[in-house]
């Protein structure tokens, strides 16, 4: 898992409610065996005009016009401002790497699904939950200028639009603890890897069968 | 101590760790992979440099892209004719190569269904800790082993650390007491059950299956009353330890040599639930009351015994679950009142990891024994759930008997049970399947499933529509078969 390091990101806009992991990542691409490349598949179905299967090359298919992220004032984006219930649907880890693969850090929204909450913070990605009031708010600021970055500190835990405002956040700690230094689940467990060796070794010499080497 | 269930048990005895949170950190003996969940998992400890932590405590396999006609088989990975399919499974077979991870390949004899293989290989022990990237690992708790279904992040973690991050669950026992009638078996004990608790009753829990009617099943009928745990919310079923559990590991591949076994059979006799120990919710079921079970709605617990009809949605409790009942009636193409034995089949599938062992082919082959398929069934198909119990069937001439009497006699894997190969069911057909899942869609786009055992599967195959088995002849003992 990467390091989450601040910096001042472009921001896109995906401006409905309940957008599902489907939606996110249709299923016919979760016969990869990659967890990454996913990408070019983000938003399959809003993205292009035709239906997309896995292994094509994307780049040869007609994109939607008016789909957010196909315009160019939003390429290069890292950090997507979304509405309620982000994420909803399958417990897919294909939508947090697929939003992942194509750039994004940051999800802002005024609320997330439960399982993918998970699994975008098991993956690197920090979800933000801001009250309505703001997520609209920094939905106006976004449409009404070009270029619109936001700078995430996460140490401080704040958001630092470009007129000045901080916009304070919460996370949680062990969470913040985990992105602030690129530690994944398992990079947490084998901190403990002395404990995991003592228990082996008492497991062997009381259960040797449950070991064939 | 104070008096333990057998849950509480295999918990402690794997608990490496704890966090204040509850959060624990859990020592795991066995990981089984397949093709679906396994190859991000690898890519993983490529991309972050790591190694598995203890190659002997994996075992792998591939089932639920593999093609089970011999056609395709014949040539070996190379021969699957989609190709998406064909590189998950070629990708399962390099990475274990890579890693130096056992693996049984497409036409390996050992080759299977993940939890077919794991208990026959005796892979799968009394007091182990038992993960894979598979809901139905609950399959595995059959033999007293703690056995989570995980995702694709965890197998990774799995791999890396040999501990997987858990919350304990609490406790609950299922009691079956009394006696089966006869033609009823353990796949229509867990449908009973599941209609009895729902399909979340066993949510927040781990279920322990007791009780005489229990006691009495073989290991294969146990696997198939934990297979589908999970079917009532529940990740994790078991069964405690007896002759019987005993009886059937020995001199499996990986049981206990020789002079570990009187050590190991020791200590398994202790994982049993304590007397007094403390069940936060218990169920009692009697046995003799259960008939052959079908399922008529798209979810486990829409279930009723075979003299039933289907419900009409006006006598619901809720509007909720009115509503429930009429988007099943109308995506199955039943309607209210309508008797289950008027329901006609297009298809019927024997196997998946819930009834494709030796003794639910023994049972369906009892039935189809001298009898045709009605001509206005489709296709039938019995898929062994591994190339052992393939080669056993063969053996006792079951495969004879089947494709006597008009089925389809296939290689092994998990074929219809999700259709993730060619093995379909068309919109709108309905289908009799010994499987697990009746989801919309699930067996294919459009497809009906009706959930029964494997008799009640071949009796409908022969009658072109349910019957009550129990209403079948039964042919002598299946053993008698191959003499
Ligand atoms: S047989 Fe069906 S339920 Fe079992 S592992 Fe295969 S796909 Fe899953």
């Amino acid at each position: 898992m990467q390091k989450f390091v601040r910096k001042a990101g472009l921001v896109a806009p995906m401006d409905r409610a309940n957008v599902d992991t489907d939606l996110i990542i249709p299923k016919q691409f979760l016969k990869s065996i990659k967890r990454s490349g996913f990408g070019p598949n983000l938003f399959d179905e809003l993205r292009y005009l035709d239906e997309g299967f896995p292994g094509q090359d994307c780049s040869q298919r007609p994109k939607n016009p008016d789909f957010v992220l196909n315009q160019p004032r939003y390429q290069g984006a890292s950090v997507l401002l979304a509405r309620a219930n982000f994420g909803c649907g399958s417990s897919r880890e294909h939508a947090p790497w697929a939003l992942e693969d194509f750039g994004f850090r940051v999800v802002i929204a005024p609320s997330f699904a439960d399982i993918f909450f998970n699994n975008a913070f098991k993956n690197g990605l920090l979800l933000i939950t801001l009250s309505d009031e703001k997520v609209d708010q920094l939905f106006a600021e976004l449409y009404a200028q070009e270029g619109y970055r936001l700078d995430i500190d996460l140490a401080n835990q704040v958001i630092n639009t470009p007129s000045g405002e901080s916009i304070a956040f919460e996370v949680d700690a062990f969470r913040k603890y985990c992105l602030e230094n690129g530690l994944d689940d398992i990079g947490i467990t084998l901190e403990q890897a002395d404990a995991i060796r003592t228990f082996e070794a008492r497991h062997r010499a009381s259960q040797p069968w449950l070991f064939r080497g | 101590m104070a008096a333990q269930t057998l849950y509480d048990k295999l918990w402690d005895s794997h608990l490496v760790s704890s966090r204040d949170d509850g959060t624990s950190l859990l020592y795991i003996d066995r990981q089984l992979l397949h093709e679906v969940t396994s190859p991000q998992a690898f890519e993983g400890l490529r991309l972050s440099g790591r190694k598995p932590w203890r190659l002997d405590a994996n075992l792998a396999t591939a089932d639920h892209n593999v093609p089970t006609t011999l056609i395709e088989r014949r040539a070996g990975v190379a021969g699957i004719q989609d190709d998406v399919s064909r590189i998950q499974v070629q990708t399962l077979d390099d990475n274990c190569d890579d890693f130096g991870i056992e693996l049984y390949s497409i036409n390996d004899l050992r080759q299977g269904i993940v939890h077919v293989v794991g208990p026959e290989q005796g892979a799968t022990l009394p007091g182990m800790t038992v993960v894979c990237g598979d809901s139905h690992t609950s399959t595995h708790g059959a033999f007293a082993a703690l056995s989570h279904g995980i995702g694709t992040s965890e197998v990774e973690h799995v791999l890396a650390t040999q501990c997987l991050l858990q919350r304990k669950m609490k406790n609950m026992q299922v009691r079956v007491e009394g006696e089966l009638g006869r033609g009823v078996t353990a796949k229509d004990i867990v449908l009973a059950v599941i209609g009895e608790i729902g399909t979340a009753g066993g949510t927040g829990y781990a279920i322990e299956f007791a009780g005489s009617a229990i006691r009495a099943l073989s290991m294969e009928g146990r696997m198939t009353i934990c297979n589908m745990a999970i079917e009532a919310g529940a990740r994790v079923g078991l069964v405690a330890v007896d002759q019987t559990t005993i009886d059937y590991i020995g001199g499996r591949p990986f049981a206990p040599s020789a002079e570990q076994w009187e050590a190991a059979v020791a200590y398994w006799r202790g994982l049993v639930s304590d007397p007094g120990a403390h069940f936060d919710k218990v169920v009692e079921l009697d046995a003799s009351t259960i008939e052959p079970q079908v399922t008529w709605g798209t979810s486990p617990e829409m279930v009723v015994g075979i003299s039933g009809q289907v419900p009409d949605p006006a006598d619901a409790e809720s509007d909720t679950r009115r509503r429930g009942i009429e988007r099943a009636l109308e995506y199955m193409g039943l309607s209210a009142g309508q008797a289950i034995t008027d329901i006609r089949l297009d298809r019927v599938f024997i196997g998946s990891c819930t009834n494709s062992r030796i003794e639910d082919l023994r049972e369906a082959a009892r039935v189809a024994k001298g009898r045709r398929v009605a001509s206005t069934v489709k296709q039938a198909m019995v898929v062994p759930g591994s190339g052992l119990v393939k080669k056993q069937a063969e053996k006792e001439g079951l495969d004879k008997v089947f494709i006597e009497a008009g089925f389809e006699w296939r290689e092994p894997g998990c074929s219809m049970c999700l259709a993730m190969n060619a093995d379909k069911l068309g919109a709108g057909e309905h289908c009799a399947s010994t499987s697990n899942r009746n989801f919309e869609g699930r067996q294919g786009y459009g497809g009906r499933t009706h959930l029964v055992s494997p008799a009640m599967a071949a009796a409908a195959a022969i009658a072109g529509h349910f019957v009550d088995v129990r209403e079948f002849d039964h042919t002598p003992a299946p053993q008698a078969l191959s003499a």
